[in-house]
């Protein structure tokens, strides 16, 4: 019950975040996952809570039988000790007990795995993320220019001239000079590698983690269900700046992601200020039509 | 030879003359047991103290002391003490888990308690090899030495120290790291490695061929049980540990490329070697404490062990299975679907022995006449502080939930459950419980529970506050964090300074009990502490067992 009542205040809180306008990341005592961006992290959202409802009562019933032990068989309660040293049949109980319990962990358990790991749908856009001490370099392995660019912690002394003061959207040690931008509702498919150390892409509310090793490609995707800007951080350690190389994705309309890939083929810095322009422009508007509508 | 009749003489009391010879060239179990136990704690407060410091670090967002500290111990500059300041908290965060594991746990457990009390259980005179058991001891302090040196000479370029986290993982160990001190920081785990081999063969040869006449295998106490097994996964585990670092050495320094993709390597043959040795290591920590609660809980309940048998065989299975499921701390490399099929699969069965131990405790409380004397409250901590880091594992096992939570603060609220709140309460408990055992001398009950509580209290709030920021996302091993974070890292920092001061009243409990020296007797825990070692003085004589016990 009370397990219950706890989730449920951690979904509220969790959905007045999710409709407030700030970005998809971590919030003051947060005690659950992040909101989920994809049906895998929703999926994941569902199996911890699933879980939770096996091992909160084994762990309560521990708790239980010490307080009953204590209470019952304290020296003043139960002068004379038993000798019981043997009971086949509760031997047998608690042995059988866990096993049935952890095969209704398992399917749902590797229904999400064999999801994760096995899509069954074809990447529509293909990007390639390389781990550097202490950056986050990508590649869009699309159309005839490829598009590539680094992308590094957001520095103070930028925030102005990238139009990123409001912390609240980019927060310290999230933000970054260059965000990641794929189309909303689109599978993609992400390569991971590394060019130095081991490093680890992480992407909380689109339920990815993934380690970048030099010398190998890895291969996750992902398939963003909404719009927004989602932040992860390295989560492999890596060096001094480990904590100091977060990953950023703005998910946005397949339209406007067309248009930043043509405009950044070019010039990124130029196609991210476009495009962030049209996405405030886009959520003032629906603000105002909002304000109207009150 | 005119002496040869005096040493004839001696040869019952068999004391060596002087101090030097007693300490430093000890073949007595007993007494290079005590001194696995000082080392114990000096190392156990060293690697406390770096934990403080970094809780101190996490109090609050930003790079509060670590730029200082770069500062007065590497002499650092302006914007050179924040880089090495960064640099130094990876240090830090390396050398508490390699000295917390290899020179305050396994040396408190297995060459403390498993060397003083295994012959004593087992109703031997001695270990198999007093001499090599010497050795195993002297082989640790220099280990430890190697490891501390580490942190003051270079390690990336321009800073100081191995910062690469306890797993060591190339090529942040190799070409990320080119100074030498991750060359001594290897060499270290080696030498404690091997410290560690030799004390393994004496366990087992002294296990198996020194039991007292009568005691078959089955009649064995569980502590002897449980030391057993941590001594054979010890004994198949390090040589490959030994392996993996020889190779990161050589990548180093003779130019071979065993994990150098540019030479044709794997890093992540690295981590198969590594975790082929890691996962049995966890358990080398904590099956000896699963046996000292055993005993601690029977003795207070004044009732036998419940299901001695299945407990005996569960840590069997325990260590067996093991060694078949190193992989599941790897499910972010890259593992194919079926691999990680098999890994969640393995991973989860043992949480069926496990479950078996836990019930079997409370079965053996059940229907007991118990007193809730300092050792007692320590072992019922430990059963429900063990059960919540258990239960955690088994959520981290499955490889698809495991994709949130790997390398977050969850896996480390995970692990500090079951070792430093299991294993350390083990090592607590078996303190408190043998301590009188082992001087002559009774604790002062005031001060045991004191500790008790205030160190429950403590360690809980610095770890479950630490589950949140895990789901929340927070990864591990980061120097500063998002400023949504800040709350339980507060909480999670005061739960620290609180266990800190628990540390403070165990060190007065020892203090004050040297000082009351108030006789505790041959056994002062009554009927219910029935394994051998009770049936002699406190403490025990010099040699003990010069007539071997006979067990009916």
């Amino acid at each position: 019950m009370k397990n219950k009542a706890i989730a449920g205040l951690t979904a509220l809180g969790s959905l007045l975040l999710a409709q407030s306008a700030f970005a998809d990341q971590p919030f003051d005592w947060q005690k659950g996952l992040q909101p989920a961006a994809t049906s895998i992290m929703e999926e994941i959202r569902w199996f911890e809570q699933y879980t939770l409802w096996f091992i909160v009562p084994v762990t309560l019933l521990v708790l239980v039988l010490l307080a009953v032990v204590i209470v019952r068989f304290r020296e003043s309660a139960n002068p004379v000790p038993s000798r019981t040293s043997h009971n086949t049949a509760i031997e047998v109980i608690w042995t059988l007990g866990p096993v049935i319990a952890l095969l209704f962990l398992a399917i749902p358990s590797f229904q999400l795995l064999t999801r994760q790991l096995a899509p069954t749908e074809e990447p529509e856009l293909t990007i390639k993320a390389t781990g550097y001490q202490w950056y986050w370099g990508y590649e869009y392995q699309e159309g005839e220019d490829p598009v590539s660019f680094d992308s590094l912690l957001l520095q103070d002394a930028d925030r102005a001239a990238a139009g990123k003061e409001d912390r609240a959207v980019y927060p310290r040690l999230l933000a970054v000079d260059n965000e990641v931008v794929v189309p909303v509702g689109k599978h993609v498919r992400l390569l991971v590698t590394a060019g130095d150390v081991i490093h680890a892409f992480a992407m909380p509310s689109f339920g990815v983690k993934i380690d970048a090793v030099p010398g190998r490609m890895n291969e996750t995707w992902f398939k963003a269900d909404r719009e927004g800007l989602f932040y992860g951080q390295c989560s492999e350690l890596c060096g001094k700046d480990h904590a100091y190389m977060p990953i950023a994705i703005r998910v946005v309309s397949q339209d406007a992601f067309d248009t930043w890939l043509a405009a950044a083929a070019t010039n990124v810095d130029e196609a991210n200020k476009a495009l962030m322009a049209s996405v405030d422009g886009a959520e003032k508007s629906v603000a105002v039509a909002q304000t109207a509508a009150q | 030879m005119a002496g040869t009749t005096a040493a004839h003489g001696d040869h019952q009391e068999h004391k060596p003359l002087s101090f030097f010879q007693r300490w430093f060239l000890s073949t007595n179990h007993k007494d290079i047991g005590t001194l696995y136990l000082i080392f114990a704690i000096i190392a156990g407060l060293i690697g406390g103290t770096l934990s403080v410091v970094m809780r101190m670090e996490l109090q609050e967002p930003g790079i509060q002391i670590f730029h200082g500290l770069a500062h007065m111990v590497y002499g650092f500059e302006g914007d050179a003490a924040i880089d090495g300041g960064k640099q130094m908290f990876n240090v830090f965060t390396t050398a508490h888990a390699l000295i917390m594991i290899f020179f305050m746990v396994m040396p408190a457990l297995i060459g403390g308690f498993a060397n003083w009390m295994i012959p004593l259980m087992i109703g031997a005179p001695d270990m198999a090899f007093p001499r090599m058991n010497n050795i195993s001891f002297w082989l640790i302090v220099p280990a430890f030495v190697l490891v501390l040196i580490s942190m003051f000479v270079e390690g990336p370029a321009g800073a100081y120290g191995a910062g690469g986290g306890w797993t060591l993982y190339p090529p942040f160990s190799t070409s990320g790291q080119p100074g030498p001190a991750m060359d001594f920081a290897i060499l270290g785990i080696h030498i404690a490695g091997a410290s560690s081999i030799l004390g393994a063969i004496n366990f087992i040869t002294t296990i198996f061929n020194m039991r007292a006449p009568g005691m078959t295998m089955h009649k064995m106490p569980l502590f002897a049980w449980s030391v057993l097994i941590t001594a054979f996964l010890l004994l198949l585990s390090l040589p490959v540990l030994a392996g993996g670092i020889t190779m990161l050495l050589t990548d180093r320094n003779f130019g071979t490329a065993f994990f150098a993709p540019e030479g044709g390597g794997d890093p992540i043959l690295y981590q198969h070697l590594f975790w082929f040795f890691g996962h049995p290591e966890v358990y080398i920590l904590i099956l000896p404490g699963f046996g000292i609660v055993s005993h601690i809980i029977s003795t207070f309940a004044r009732k036998p062990i419940f299901g001695y048998l299945g407990m005996a065989y569960a840590m069997v299975a325990i260590g067996a299975v093991g060694f078949i499921v190193w992989a599941h701390h790897m499910y972010t490399v890259g593992l194919s679907l079926n691999t990680q099929r098999y890994f969640v699969f393995a991973t989860m069965v043992i949480a069926v022995p496990t479950g078996i131990k836990v019930f079997s405790w409370i079965a053996t409380m059940w229907g007991g006449s118990i007193r809730f004397a300092t050792p007692m409250l320590w072992a019922m901590g430990f059963v429900l502080l063990f059960t919540i880091g258990g239960v955690t594992g088994v959520q981290l096992a499955n490889a698809g939930l495991d994709r949130a939570m790997h390398d977050t603060y969850y896996v480390v609220a995970h692990f500090h459950y079951v070792l430093s709140l299991g294993a350390v309460f083990a090592i607590f408990a078996a303190w408190y419980y043998w301590f009188p055992k082992m001087t002559g001398y009774m604790y002062s009950e005031f001060v045991g529970k004191l500790h008790f509580w205030v160190m429950f209290i403590g360690v809980n709030l610095v770890f479950f506050p630490q589950h949140f920021l895990g789901l929340a996302g927070m990864p591990r091993r980061y120097i500063d964090y998002p400023d949504a974070f800040a709350g339980w890292n507060l909480v999670s920092s005061y739960g620290s300074y609180v266990s800190a001061f628990g540390v403070l009243i165990f060190l007065y409990g020892v203090f004050d009990a040297f000082a009351k020296k108030r006789v505790a007797g041959d056994n002062p825990w009554g009927e219910g502490a029935n394994t051998l070692e009770w049936q002699l003085s406190s403490p025990p004589p010099f040699h003990q067992w010069e007539q071997l016990p006979k067990i009916k």
